[in-house]
């Protein structure tokens, strides 16, 4: 099967047979969206939750709301049904556990991906997010089958 | 002329943080060598300027398990610390210290963990030390963080951080050689930007 891989900040889609593959998440989170049907898959690859917060927007693959809907754009112009798209989603990671009291960056890039594909009507059919440890995945998309790999927790398919 | 972002610095001022780098991971190394009463070496630092692609990737694999040790600066300097270490360096470490015993990364032993945290703070006061003496500065730390886990994972952290204000970072890296070339580490200086500006002023470079 082929492998493609997708970097931080950075967003591929594919039509299968095809592995989207995304290295070493922390507090970045994969979103995978797929509909089964036509079998195109896509993965986003995202770093920050909101590019409102930030002056520095221009990279719109950065941040959850922009990135998910560019994701979601592309996967319709590809010839995916909006009402039989689903998501995955994994990362989050808080790496070096609490060091301060307010919501770590990695739970924050959850809750606005969650956000996000709420407003765009793709329902999250599994996730393996938060905690403290970072994760490599695997996407398939001839059957949406997601890996997660993690050095220390070894390997689910979720 | 005022540094906006890290793009705007020029061969000079990279030179002057290459040297930043070179006293502050001398006295790292020599603190170190002390602990051990082993040869510790060092290479010539690099300055690098990547963006978030690329410092993922620059300092290895991306999942190449190694140790972490995250160490945050304020005060007139602002930035990230981070120690990478790999297997065998951190063994050499532990072992040295805490006498030859069974070490894995992946079952890290709680004692273990406490030494190469301590490591960390040493070394990692005496790379700030260095520089805050020279540059007349009051250089705080904290309490170093550690983890053990994917090269970029833990990579992530300082990318993530600095991805709120642009899409470069800047660090300051140096490998740490023990016993020749078999058994290395890097120890990087991530600095804001606000903080490389109140650095060069107060060495006198513009």
């Amino acid at each position: 099967m082929e492998k493609i891989i997708v970097g931080i900040s950075d967003m591929k889609t594919c039509q299968a047979p095809g592995e989207l593959v995304t290295y070493a998440l922390g507090s970045c989170v994969g979103i995978c969206m797929i509909d089964t049907v036509t079998k195109i898959a896509g993965m986003a690859h995202i770093m920050l939750p909101d590019s409102k917060a930030i002056q520095s927007d221009q990279n719109k693959m950065k941040f959850a709301d922009t990135g998910i809907d560019l994701l979601y754009n592309e996967l319709i112009k590809g010839g995916a049904v909006p009402s039989r798209l689903t998501a995955k989603i994994a990362g989050g990671a808080n790496m070096f556990g609490a060091t301060s009291n307010t919501m770590s960056i990695g739970d924050r890039n959850v809750e606005a991906t969650k956000k996000q594909l709420a407003k765009l009507g793709v329902p999250i059919i599994a996730e393996d997010t938060g905690l403290n440890y970072g994760r490599t995945i695997k996407f398939n998309s001839e059957d949406g089958s997601l890996l997660v790999m993690s050095s220390l927790k070894g390997n689910k398919t979720i | 002329m005022a540094i906006e972002k890290y793009e705007d610095l020029n061969l000079v001022q990279l030179d002057v943080l290459r040297e930043i780098g070179n006293i502050g991971s001398g006295n790292a190394a020599t603190a170190l060598a002390q602990l051990l009463s082993r040869f510790v070496d060092m290479k010539v630092p690099e300055v690098c300027l990547l963006d978030f692609q690329q410092a993922m990737q620059a300092m290895g694999d991306p999942e190449n398990t190694v140790v972490g040790i995250l160490i945050r600066l304020t005060g007139d300097v602002e930035g990230i610390i981070m120690f990478l270490l790999e297997e065998p360096f951190a063994k050499t470490i532990c072992t040295t210290l805490m006498g030859d015993h069974p070490f894995s990364l992946l079952e890290l032993d709680p004692s273990d963990m406490s030494v190469l945290n301590e490591i960390g703070n040493i070394m990692g006061g005496s790379y700030v030390n260095a520089i805050a003496n020279i540059a007349n500065m009051l250089i705080d730390i904290s309490v170093p963080a550690l983890t053990v886990d994917m090269l970029g994972a833990i990579m992530n952290v300082p990318v993530v951080e600095f991805s709120q204000v642009g899409d470069k970072v800047l660090m300051i890296a140096e490998q740490f050689l023990m016993d020749g070339v078999e058994i290395h580490s890097k120890m990087l200086l991530i600095p804001t930007v606000d903080s490389l500006q109140t650095l060069l002023d107060k060495l006198g470079v513009c």
